[in-house]
C-alpha cells in the first residue's frame, strides 16, 4: 500500500506532470486510485484453487466426482451371486448388467437386507426392448405382446437368466418379424419361407451359425416370372434374357415386398 | 505431414491467445505453464491422473434398440430431474419416409422406451440414435463461458463448475448438440459428465453400464489396446454436425445423413 | 415448489411444438429481458455518435441537442447492464466476470468494454464539458449542495479561459477516441450473436454491423422525441434548423441500415444453406408478425416514405414536427422488434433444424413483462435527475435571460 502511495508523489512530482493542466493532475489521481482498487481488490477475491490446472477452479474436479454411485456395476454382483451370473454369462443375455432390470443396486450392495433390488414380473418391463417396433435392428428377438401369450408373465415360459425360448420356435416370424410382416402385406405373402431359404434345423439354436441359404441366380426367380414358365398364377412375367440382364432380381426389387405389379 | 502442418499452427494460435492472455492478465499464463501438476483428490481413495487418460464413446446404432435404459440410468445416477425438460442423454427414433419426409420423435427423453409410432406407414429405413454431450475436442461451450465455469479436463472430459456458473446460460445457446440444460433448481448449466465420479473409480459411465445390446463402447482414446480403438477400426465412423469443426469425441458407427 | 412452477410453464409449451426438437430446448433461455438490453446499449451508442456529430464533424444545427444526447446515453448506459444482471442465475456471482475473465469468451469482455465506456469516455466527456459549469454551481450554492457539485467537479477550480480552452479541446479528443468505442461497444453486442456458429439465424459477420447502424438510427430517433418533448417543457421553441437536420440524419442512416439488412437476407437466401428451410418456415410462422410487419413495415418502410416525403415536398413546420415525431416512434417499434426477432427468433427453430418451439412471455417475476417495463422507463427517470443535477441549458437560459432584461 505504502509504495503504491510513493509510486503516485512519485509521478506527481514529474516535471512533465507539474505543468500539466489542473484537470490533467486530477483524473491521474481519480484513475490512480481506481485502477489499484481494482488491482488490490481482485487477488482477494479470486478463489485459491482458481487456475492451478487451468482456466478453472480445482475444486469443481472434486465437485464432479462427490455424486454417490446409484448404479453398482456388473463385477459388484458377482461377488455373491456367482450362481446366477454364470447362468447369465451363458445364455443370450450375457451382455446384459443385472441393474437393467432389478434397479440400481450401489444400496444393496452397501447394505443388502435393507435395500432388497427389484424383482419385475409385470408384462410391461420384457417389451421395452422386446417389443416389435419397425425401428429396431433386423435379427434382434422381437413380439407382439398382444398377441404373444397375452395373459402369462414373460417369466413363466422364459427364464430371464438364460432367455432361450423354451421350445424351439416353429415360425420364422417369431424372430424375423420385420421380414414376415412386410411379406404379409406383399404379393409374396402365400410363399412359405423355405421356398427360397433352405433352412438348417440347427439355425433354431444357434441361429449365427447356422444360416439359412438364399437363391443364388436369376433363374430362382424365373421359375415363376418367366414369360414361358409353366405357371397358372397372375404374376407378373418378364422375359428372363432380355430383362435388364445385368443384375440379379433382388437388387432392383426386394423379395420381400416385391415392389413391380 | 498434414497433421504435423495443422498441429503446429495450432501451437502458434495457442502461443497467440496465451500471450494475448499474459498481457492482459498475467496470472494466467503461468498457471497454464504448471497445468501438468497432478491431482490431489479430496477423497483420498481416488488413484486417477485426468493427465494420463482421454476418454471418448463410441456409438453403434445398428445395435441399438431404442430402449431407453440408458437415458434412464443417466437421469437416476446423476440425479437428473425427472421432468421431461432436461436430459444428460436421450434417444431419438428416426423414420424416412419414401416421400423424402424424415420423422423424428424422442418422447421424454427415451425413459420409458419407445411405442409404435402412429405414422410409420411407408417407412424406407427407421433407426434409433443415442445422444449426448459430444465432448468436443473444441467445445464452443468452453469457448464461451465468461467465467471458467464450464471447463475442459486434462482428460478431454467437458465440465461444468455449478459453484462458480453465473447461470448466463451463454453456454447453452453456444452448444450445437442441445446437450446443455439449466438446472431449475440450482439455476446453474448441466450437462453430462461422462459419469465422471464412476469414471475416476475405474468404472464405465451409467448409460454404457445399462445399455443392454453394447451399442455405447466408452474407453481410451490414445490408447492401442482400448474398446473404443478397436470399435474405430471395425467400423466407418462419423461424428455430428462435422462442418462445426467442434471435434466431438462421441464417434457414431452407421451414421445416417438424416441424423442432426 | 420452484420445479412446480417451471413444469406449469413449460409443460403447454410440449403441445406448441412443431416437427422435432432436442428435449433440452422446450425452455427458451433468453427473453425479454436480453431483448431489452442491446435495444438499451444500442440506443446509448445511437446517441452518442449523434454528440459526436456536433463535436468531430461540426455539424452546427446540432449543436441543441449537444448535451441532451450525452446525458440520454448515460442515463441508459446506466440502466444497459441491468436487464443482464436480472436474467442471470446467479447475479450475485456476477463479480467473477472481473475476477477470471476467460478471454476466449465475448461475454467475458463485456465488463471491460462496458467499463470502459461508461468511464474512460461518456464520464470523462461530460466532466469535461460540464466542469466549468459545475465549479459555477458550486460557488453559487450552499452547505451540502455546495459539497455535492464540489464533488462532481472533482474539486477542480480552475476557471481560466485557457482551462475552458483546454476542456474544449479534451471533449473533442474524447469524442474521437469514443466514435470508434461507440462502434465496439454495440459492434460487441452483435459479436455476442454473430459469433454463436450453432446457431445459423445468428452467425453472421453482418450481425454486428447491423447492430450498429440500427443502434444509431435508434439513438437519433430516439433523441428527435427527447428533443421534441423536453423543448416545450422548458417553455422553449423547438429549433426546426435542428429538427430537419436531425430527420436528415435519421433518414440516411436508416437507408444504409435497410440495405444491410436486405444484404443479409439475399444473401442467405442465395447461398441457401441446411439452415435455410428451417429460417424460411420461421420467418414465415413464428416471425411473421414481428419480423415482416412490425420491423420491416411499421418501423422501417413507413417511417422512410414519411421522411422522403417531408423531404420531397413543401410542408408546414407544424405537419412535419408531427411527422417527425411519429416516424420517431414507429422508429423505436420497428428497433424494438429488431432485437426482439434476433434474440428471440434465434431461440425459435431446433438446432436439429427440424422443428419449431414457442416463447411464452411471464408477466410477473424477475424475467416478465413487469420488470421489462420498468426497465424502459428507468432511464427516462435517471436523464430527469441528471438535467435537474447538471442544468445543461443553465448559460444558454442565462443568455436568453440576459439578452431580455437588456431590451
Amino acid at each position: 500500500m505504502l509504495s503504491i502511495f510513493r509510486n503516485i508523489r512519485g509521478f506527481m512530482m514529474n516535471s512533465w506532470l507539474s505543468k500539466a493542466p489542473e484537470q490533467i493532475k486530477l483524473l491521474v489521481v481519480v484513475v490512480i486510485l481506481v485502477i489499484s482498487a481494482f488491482l488490490i481488490i481482485r487477488p482477494l477475491l479470486i478463489p485459491d484453487d482458481f487456475g492451478e490446472l487451468g482456466h478453472f477452479r480445482t475444486g469443481a474436479l472434486n465437485d464432479a466426482v462427490a455424486i454417490e454411485f446409484k448404479y453398482a456395476g456388473r463385477a459388484s454382483c458377482v461377488e455373491c451371486h456367482d450362481d446366477m451370473t454364470e447362468m447369465l454369462a451363458a445364455g443370450y443375455h450375457k451382455k446384459l448388467s443385472c441393474e437393467v432390470c432389478h434397479g440400481p443396486l450401489a444400496g444393496h450392495i452397501e447394505d443388502s437386507d435393507e435395500n432388497e433390488p427389484s424383482f419385475p414380473r409385470e408384462r410391461t418391463l420384457c417389451p421395452v426392448c422386446h417389443e416389435y417396433l419397425s425401428s429396431r435392428p433386423t435379427g434382434f428377438p422381437q413380439i407382439v405382446s398382444q398377441s404373444h401369450n397375452s395373459l402369462k408373465s414373460c417369466v413363466t415360459c422364459h427364464e430371464p437368466h438364460d432367455p432361450a425360448p423354451p421350445e424351439v420356435p416353429s415360425e420364422c416370424s417369431a424372430c424375423h418379424g420385420e421380414i414376415s410382416r412386410s411379406k404379409a402385406v406383399s404379393h409374396h405373402m402365400d410363399v412359405e419361407c423355405e421356398f427360397c431359404h433352405t433352412t438348417p434345423e440347427l439355425h433354431k439354436i444357434s441361429p449365427r451359425q447356422y444360416r439359412p441359404d438364399k437363391p443364388q441366380n436369376r433363374e430362382f426367380c424365373g421359375q415363376c416370372h418367366t414369360k414361358n414358365a409353366s405357371n397358372d398364377t397372375d404374376a407378373p412375367l418378364i422375359n428372363l434374357a432380355t430383362h435388364e440382364t445385368r443384375y440379379d432380381c433382388w437388387q432392383c426389387h426386394y423379395p420381400h415386398l416385391p415392389e413391380a405389379r | 505431414m498434414k497433421n504435423l502442418i495443422t498441429s503446429k499452427r495450432r501451437d502458434v494460435l495457442k502461443t497467440m491467445a496465451g500471450l494475448a492472455a499474459g498481457v492482459l492478465f498475467p496470472k494466467f499464463l503461468t498457471a497454464e505453464q504448471e497445468s501438468v501438476k497432478p491431482m490431489d483428490w479430496a477423497d483420498e481413495s481416488i488413484n486417477y491422473n485426468p493427465h494420463e487418460h482421454t476418454w471418448g464413446m463410441g456409438v453403434d446404432i445398428d445395435k441399438c434398440i431404442g430402449c431407453g435404459r440408458c437415458s434412464n440410468a443417466c437421469k437416476i445416477e446423476n440425479d437428473v430431474p425427472k421432468e421431461p425438460f432436461f436430459f444428460r442423454t436421450w434417444v431419438e427414433r428416426y423414420q424416412v419416409k419414401e416421400n423424402g419426409e424424415t420423422i423424428i420423435d424422442c418422447p421424454n427423453g427415451a425413459i420409458d422406451g419407445f411405442e409404435k409410432h402412429p405414422e410409420s406407414e411407408d417407412v424406407l429405413r427407421s433407426f434409433f440414435v443415442p445422444k449426448l454431450c459430444n465432448h468436443c475436442e473444441k467445445p464452443p461451450c468452453v469457448q464461451v463461458c465468461p467465467v471458467g465455469a464450464t471447463f475442459q479436463s486434462a482428460d478431454g472430459v467437458v465440465l461444468v463448475d455449478a459453484e462458480y456458473c453465473l447461470g448466463c446460460r451463454y453456454c447453452i445457446q453456444a452448444c450445437p448438440y442441445g446437450a446443455r440444460f439449466l438446472h431449475p433448481v440450482t439455476k446453474t448449466a448441466e450437462k453430462c459428465t461422462f459419469c465422471y465420479h464412476r469414471i475416476v473409480r475405474g468404472e464405465e459411465p451409467a448409460c454404457v453400464e445399462a445399455c443392454p445390446t453394447e451399442a455405447r463402447i466408452f474407453g481410451e482414446l490414445d490408447q492401442k489396446a482400448s474398446p473404443l480403438h478397436r470399435f474405430k477400426r471395425m467400423n466407418h465412423i462419423g461424428v455430428l454436425k462435422p462442418a462445426l469443426n467442434t471435434e466431438p469425441k462421441v464417434f457414431y458407427a452407421h451414421l445416417d445423413m438424416e441424423v442432426k | 415448489m420452484i420445479m412446480e412452477e417451471i413444469v406449469q410453464h413449460l409443460t403447454p409449451l410440449l403441445d406448441e411444438v412443431t416437427g422435432y426438437i432436442f428435449p433440452n430446448e422446450i425452455e427458451l433461455h433468453w427473453g425479454l429481458l436480453v431483448v431489452i438490453y442491446p435495444y438499451l446499449t444500442g440506443l446509448v451508442a445511437g446517441a452518442f455518435i449523434l454528440a459526436s456529430l456536433v463535436k468531430v464533424f461540426n455539424v452546427k444545427e446540432l449543436q441543441p441537442t449537444y448535451r441532451l444526447s450525452l446525458l440520454t446515453a448515460l442515463a441508459f448506459i446506466i440502466i444497459a447492464p441491468l436487464p443482464l444482471l436480472a436474467h442471470l442465475g446467479h447475479p450475485e456471482k456476477s463479480f467473477e466476470i472481473f475476477l477470471t475473465p476467460n478471454v476466449n469468451s465475448a461475454m467475458a469482455m463485456f465488463g471491460f468494454v462496458y467499463a470502459w465506456y461508461l468511464m474512460a469516455v461518456l464520464l470523462l466527456e461530460l466532466w469535461f464539458d460540464f466542469r466549468k459549469d459545475l465549479i459555477l454551481m458550486a460557488n453559487e450554492s450552499r452547505g451540502i449542495k455546495k459539497w455535492f457539485y464540489k464533488t462532481l467537479s472533482l474539486f477542480s477550480k480552475d476557471i481560466s479561459d485557457k482551462a475552458v480552452a483546454f476542456d474544449h479541446k479534451a471533449v473533442r479528443v474524447i469524442t474521437i477516441i469514443g466514435i470508434p468505442s461507440a462502434f465496439l461497444l454495440h459492434g460487441y453486442v452483435g459479436f455476442l450473436f454473430g459469433s454463436i456458429k450453432a446457431n445459423p439465424w445468428w452467425s453472421s459477420v453482418l450481425i454486428p454491423i447491423v447492430f450498429l447502424f440500427s443502434a444509431i438510427v435508434s439513438g437519433v430517433a430516439l433523441v428527435i422525441l427527447l428533443y421534441m418533448i423536453i423543448t416545450p417543457l422548458r417553455n422553449k421553441i423547438v429549433d426546426m434548423i435542428c429538427l430537419d437536420k436531425l430527420a436528415s440524419y435519421l433518414f440516411y442512416i436508416m437507408i444504409v441500415d435497410f440495405s444491410l439488412e436486405i444484404l443479409d437476407f439475399i444473401h442467405r437466401v442465395y447461398e441457401s444453406e441446411e439452415s435455410i428451410k428451417i429460417l424460411a418456415s420461421l420467418v414465415q410462422n413464428r416471425l411473421f408478425s414481428s419480423l415482416v410487419i412490425m420491423q420491416v413495415l411499421i418501423g422501417m418502410i413507413i417511417p422512410l416514405f414519411t421522411i422522403a416525403g417531408v423531404k420531397t415536398f413543401k410542408v408546414p413546420a407544424d405537419l412535419r414536427k408531427l411527422l417527425y415525431f411519429i416516424s420517431a416512434i414507429l422508429v423505436q417499434v420497428g428497433i424494438f422488434s429488431t432485437r426482439w426477432n434476433v434474440v428471440i427468433g434465434g431461440q425459435l427453430f431446433s438446432k436439429s433444424f427440424m422443428g419449431l418451439t414457442t416463447y411464452k412471455m411471464t408477466f410477473f417475476g424477475l424475467e416478465g413483462l413487469l420488470v421489462s417495463i420498468a426497465l424502459l422507463i428507468m432511464p427516462f427517470i435517471i436523464l430527469w435527475m441528471l438535467i435537474k443535477i447538471l442544468k445543461p441549458w443553465r448559460a444558454e437560459d442565462a443568455a436568453v435571460a440576459a439578452h431580455s432584461a437588456s431590451q
